[in-house]
């Protein structure tokens, strides 16, 4: 289960974001500019809000009152980066055994994942190399070898031509069946939510605007969202 | 072109030596401050910075001189080495200890820029993968940032192997001890018919001061171009 409880003031945009949510698959959906990635720097430690208190599975990571602040490197997450993020020196296996070597977790699993991932041809190749579909399906993998608790995943398919998103949602939706893993999604494409989560939060302007079930979503979104988010 | 005498091949090596030397000696206090300015924002940056420069502002005969004051057997540093057997002053030791300090803003400004180059955004996303901050910094940062960190090393050997005001008012000119090839070319050409060996040692630095810029321009890139990610 995650608590979030979260105030932060940027320049252009104050946020107050709250919800409690225990499903596997959650999806933080809104606009751009709505607060989603501020929530999932939160969570991961990559942002200290100004006020408030988060909480995964009862433990807390951050609470501004009570002084606790976990480090990003200790929270056990799993970081999916819109742009993947891979070490550009490194090849694609040493980057997906950066994490789990650097938690000095178990690397037993790293061959099933590959399977899973199809990331067999591409294990000796340099990030540079790989196409936008190629280097999210490695970031993946990356995050899930580090073992994390949770994986966050920022807007993994944004950039991406038509093809390549459609491939690495089929891939995100084998990991859904396969792996148990609670996973936050942030999207501002309701198709991706409506694909992958159980439930999703809606942000507006900094704010939790609606707490829905994905049908209750999907059904308001047939008539609701606008062409623009849609493509 | 005739070798070179014994003498000079003698300054020739000192100036090799005391290049490398330098160059090692300085490099990891380089890389530190280097991180901490281009990382890091702390009260008396400015000074630092300001410290740091002083060699490249200040005549060389100064920096010499304020060796001696600071690192002479009996200056307020080296009173407290001698004893312990640490003399600079007037050995080839001082003069790797000049050269060390007039290479070594050239050193840190190219890691330094080298360290601005690296996408931060890298360093976030090692540590969400949980690695310790001398984990990211190995693993991320100095790979990274090496081809500015050698053109860096390239440059600072370069100023380190020509280095001659301050390492002449700190440790003088002794043949053999502290007489670089700078210093040889200096008293060659106060030596009536010195012509020769002047020439002969000015080919031999131009070659290298040559072969040390195109190395560092090579390796550096766009070495002082700055791009900062956040």
């Amino acid at each position: 289960m995650i608590e979030l409880e979260i105030g932060h003031a940027f320049a252009d945009l104050a946020i107050d974001i709250r919800f409690r949510a225990n499903s596997r698959w959650l999806a933080l959906f809104g606009d751009s500019g709505a607060g989603k990635t501020t929530a999932l720097n939160a969570i991961a430690g990559l942002l200290e809000p100004e006020r408030g208190r988060i909480a995964l599975d009862g433990q807390i990571l951050f609470d501004r009152c009570a002084g606790i602040s976990i480090s990003a490197g200790a929270r056990d997450v799993g970081y999916v980066f819109q742009d993947g993020r891979l070490f550009p020196h490194l090849d694609v296996r040493a980057n997906l055994m950066y994490g789990a070597r650097a938690r000095k977790r178990s690397t037993a699993d790293m061959m099933s994942l590959v399977d899973l991932l199809d990331l067999g041809a591409l294990l000796e190749r340099m990030p540079l190399s790989l196409s936008g579909g190629e280097r999210q399906r490695v970031a993946i993998g990356r995050a899930l070898l580090s073992q994390p608790r949770i994986l966050l995943l920022d807007e993994p398919l944004i950039g991406l031509h038509r093809e390549a998103r459609m491939q690495v949602l089929d891939y995100l939706s084998r990991l859904k069946q396969e792996i148990d893993i609670a996973t936050l999604l942030v999207s501002h494409q309701p198709e991706e939510a409506a694909a992958l989560a159980d439930e999703v939060i809606l942000l507006d302007a900094g704010q939790v605007s609606a707490q829905l079930d994905v049908a209750t979503f999907a059904a308001r979104q047939k008539i609701s969202v606008p062409a623009s988010q849609a493509g | 072109m005739s070798t070179l005498t014994s003498a000079e091949w003698q300054a020739l090596l000192l100036s090799l030596q005391v290049g490398f030397l330098s160059v090692l000696a300085s490099l990891p206090l380089a890389i530190g401050l280097a991180w901490l300015l281009s990382r890091k924002r702390f009260p008396g940056r400015m000074l630092v910075e300001a410290l740091m420069f002083l060699p490249l502002t200040l005549p060389p005969v100064v920096t010499g001189y304020a060796l001696l004051v600071l690192f002479g057997r009996n200056g307020w540093i080296g009173q407290w080495l001698d004893p312990l057997g640490i003399v600079f002053a007037f050995r080839w030791t001082g003069a790797v200890l000049a050269a060390c300090v007039m290479g070594f803003p050239l050193l840190v400004i190219s890691i330094r820029v080298a360290f601005d180059q690296v996408d931060q955004r890298l360093e976030r996303a090692a540590e969400t993968l949980g690695a310790s901050a001398w984990r990211r910094f190995f693993t991320i940062v100095l790979p990274l940032s090496s081809r500015g960190i050698i053109a860096g090393c390239v440059l600072a050997f370069a100023r380190a192997f020509g280095e001659f005001g301050a390492t002449i008012t700190f440790v003088s000119s002794i043949p053999g001890e502290t007489r670089t090839l700078s210093i040889a070319i200096y008293e060659l050409m106060n030596l009536p018919g010195g012509e020769a060996g002047v020439a002969r040692l000015t080919w031999v630095a131009f070659a290298i001061a040559l072969a040390a810029t195109l190395i560092a321009a090579g390796l550096g890139g766009s070495l002082w171009g700055r791009r900062r990610h956040d």
